[in-house]
């Protein structure tokens, strides 16, 4: 496989796999629990890697998970306090966790070889120079392998769990009463959201993530009222997304990233202002219908 | 170790560092709060890593790193962030977690391939410019401080003078309209203020962690009392604190960067806030509900010795 095709197949799989578990963040309104995570697996690696030394290790992507479903337990945890609002339990933990991750990198930069500005940022024209070795033949980037495997999971757990999930998104109360427990359903979510986020940071960087996990989504969301369609047209956005932005950023000469996320950003605004049911023109047509109308009724109008 | 101290209090770059970081704190306890209180506090969040682009257009314009320049693009940027996320809450179906999520990350990938393609474009004057995504506090100049004191006085005086209308647009929008309120101006004025503070901050603290210093003072103040002019007072003293220990800390260790130790100092004062304040602080619910039991046993066994 030439260079550009396996950037584009990595890209695209990143994106997918990002982009599975979004649909759900974006029906219930948790998306900024993801930012969250997307910050803290930082200190998952970073502690991680200080035990086993290797960056390679399996068990720096288990920590990363772990410290991921730390996060969200801290954020409930001081939500329930109810001494501070949903959203500023967000802005308190993560901040947090991410500077001691940061604090920790910088004392002991010298020693590793973890540099937090590729943890950020990271970047998907490196992912091909990082092959995995197996019985000495070279299979492929690594990227593309764990991300395939990542991708597979988040798959068959929405796949397996679709009947939980949707009637947990829609009628947490429902649920509960029927035997289906809303905490076990949102931690298992979040645990795939954990996992995603450790496989794409060094791809995609970990801020980037969260434009791929809810712009498909948003875009998807805004154009149907059928969760299965939104899971396709999830799939679509996602595909047309990253292989556009991975064209660009080859022309412009920039982050692969960084461009998929802008397209992404693009792609999401213009379905927005433009979906037929509940975009902006639509629902601004709708509201100066319904003022006539009023209008009329009142006779201040003919 | 007295003596070092001494010599430390004395360096000029500490004095500044800590003074810069100090103003800072101080300003976004108190624009914080305005934020918190509305329930935005994430925005802070969003509208930082929106300034990014903003910076990187700024530096391509001119070609230096002129931080007027430079800070005014994130200014725009910043607020052409605010207004879309504010207009996908308000006129659709779109919930504001979601628009801020998606404007976060797009305008922080396009400030990346705007910063990318600077650097792949041979120019001296470009160095520095990554260090606006983690903030380097040991970089600041007295021009630097001078400008932070001056921008955030004249915010401060923005704040005394509409301290009115900022409350009851704060806690009662609709309550705001009634009294023909210009309400988008209003909020408009508050975005800006937020931004503004931001930016400030972005050189310093990086894009990072500026929002923790928006939220976390203000969080801290809330459980001491609820006036909002002592919130204010409170944040505002917590967050000049937090910034001036931090600066402390990282100076007096090796190899300790000052945002994220002010971030660490910050949040160890709201921690404590939340455990130790007198009235609604956990501990002190937990006694109240020891009391509380304590008393219901002791009137259900006088009911049992009367019958």
């Amino acid at each position: 496989m030439s260079m550009i095709v396996e950037i584009t197949l990595i890209a695209v799989i990143v994106a997918i796999a990002c982009a599975l578990p979004g649909v759900f963040l974006v029906l219930r309104g948790t998306t900024l629990v993801s930012d969250a995570i997307t910050h803290t697996v930082l200190l998952g690696i970073v502690l991680a890697f200080f035990i086993t030394q290797d960056l390679n290790s399996p068990l720096l992507m288990i920590g990363a998970t772990l410290v991921g479903l730390a996060t969200v337990w801290a954020i409930e945890a001081l939500q329930n306090t109810r001494l501070v609002s949903n959203d500023a339990a967000i802005g308190i933990i993560f901040p947090l966790f991410f500077s001691i991750a940061i604090v920790l990198i910088t004392r002991y930069a010298g020693d590793i070889h973890l540099d937090a500005d590729a943890v950020i940022m990271g970047e998907l024209a490196f992912a091909p120079f990082r092959r995995l070795v197996l019985f000495g033949i070279d299979v492929g980037p690594r990227a593309l392998w764990t991300m395939s495997v990542i991708l597979l999971g988040n798959g068959l757990f929405i796949y397996l769990f679709f009947k939980e999930l949707k009637v947990t998104t829609f009628d947490a109360a429902f649920a509960a009463s029927i035997g289906i427990s809303p905490v076990i359903v949102h931690y298992a979510l979040m645990t795939s959201v954990s996992l995603t986020a450790v496989g794409a940071y060094d791809s995609v960087g970990s801020i980037l993530v969260v434009g791929f996990m809810v712009g498909p989504a948003l875009a998807a969301y805004l154009l149907t009222h059928s969760l299965k369609k939104m899971i396709g047209l999830t799939v679509i956005f996602a595909m047309v997304n990253s292989i556009a932005g991975v064209i660009l950023a080859f022309s412009f000469d920039t982050t692969i990233a960084g461009m998929i996320a802008v397209v992404t950003g693009l792609t999401t605004l213009v379905v927005f202002v433009f979906s037929p049911r509940k975009g902006l023109v639509k629902a601004s047509v709708v509201r100066r219908r319904e003022q006539k109308r009023v209008n009329q009724k009142l006779g201040l109008e003919k | 170790m007295l003596n070092q101290l001494l010599t430390l209090f004395g360096d000029y770059t500490f004095q500044v560092v800590a003074l810069g970081t100090g103003i800072l704190g101080l300003l976004s306890g108190v624009i914080g709060t305005y934020a918190t209180l509305r329930k935005e506090s994430l925005l802070g969040d969003a509208l930082s890593h929106a300034a990014l682009p903003g910076i990187g257009i700024g530096f391509l314009l001119i070609q230096r790193k002129e931080l007027w320049v430079l800070l005014l693009g994130a200014l725009l940027s910043g607020l052409l962030a605010t207004v879309i996320i504010q207009v996908m809450n308000r006129k659709t179906v779109v919930k504001l977690d979601s628009a801020l999520s998606l404007i976060l990350s797009s305008f922080f990938g396009l400030g990346l391939v705007i910063l990318t393609a600077i650097q792949n474009n041979p120019n001296a004057q470009q160095a520095g410019l990554s260090n606006f995504i983690f903030g380097q506090a040991s970089a600041m100049l007295s021009s630097d401080v001078q400008m932070i004191a001056a921008v955030g006085g004249l915010m401060l005086l923005m704040v005394v003078l509409f301290w009115k209308e900022f409350k009851v647009f704060t806690f009662d929008p609709m309550f705001a309209k009634t009294l023909t309120l210009p309400s988008r101006l209003v909020e408009f004025v508050l975005s800006t203020l937020i931004v503004v503070t931001i930016i400030l901050g972005l050189e310093s603290v990086g894009v990072i962690l500026i929002s923790a210093l928006l939220v976390g003072p203000s969080i801290a103040a809330r459980q001491w009392s609820n006036k909002l002019g002592i919130v204010m007072v409170i944040a505002a003293f917590v967050g000049f604190v937090s910034g001036v220990a931090g600066t402390f800390i990282s100076s007096v260790g090796t190899h300790i960067p000052t945002g994220p130790t002010i971030v660490i100092v910050l949040s160890a004062i709201v921690f404590i806030s939340l455990l130790f304040s007198p009235k609604r602080g956990i501990l002190a619910r937990q006694i109240q509900i020891k009391k509380r039991e304590k008393d219901l046993m002791k009137q259900l066994s006088r009911g049992e010795e009367r019958s």
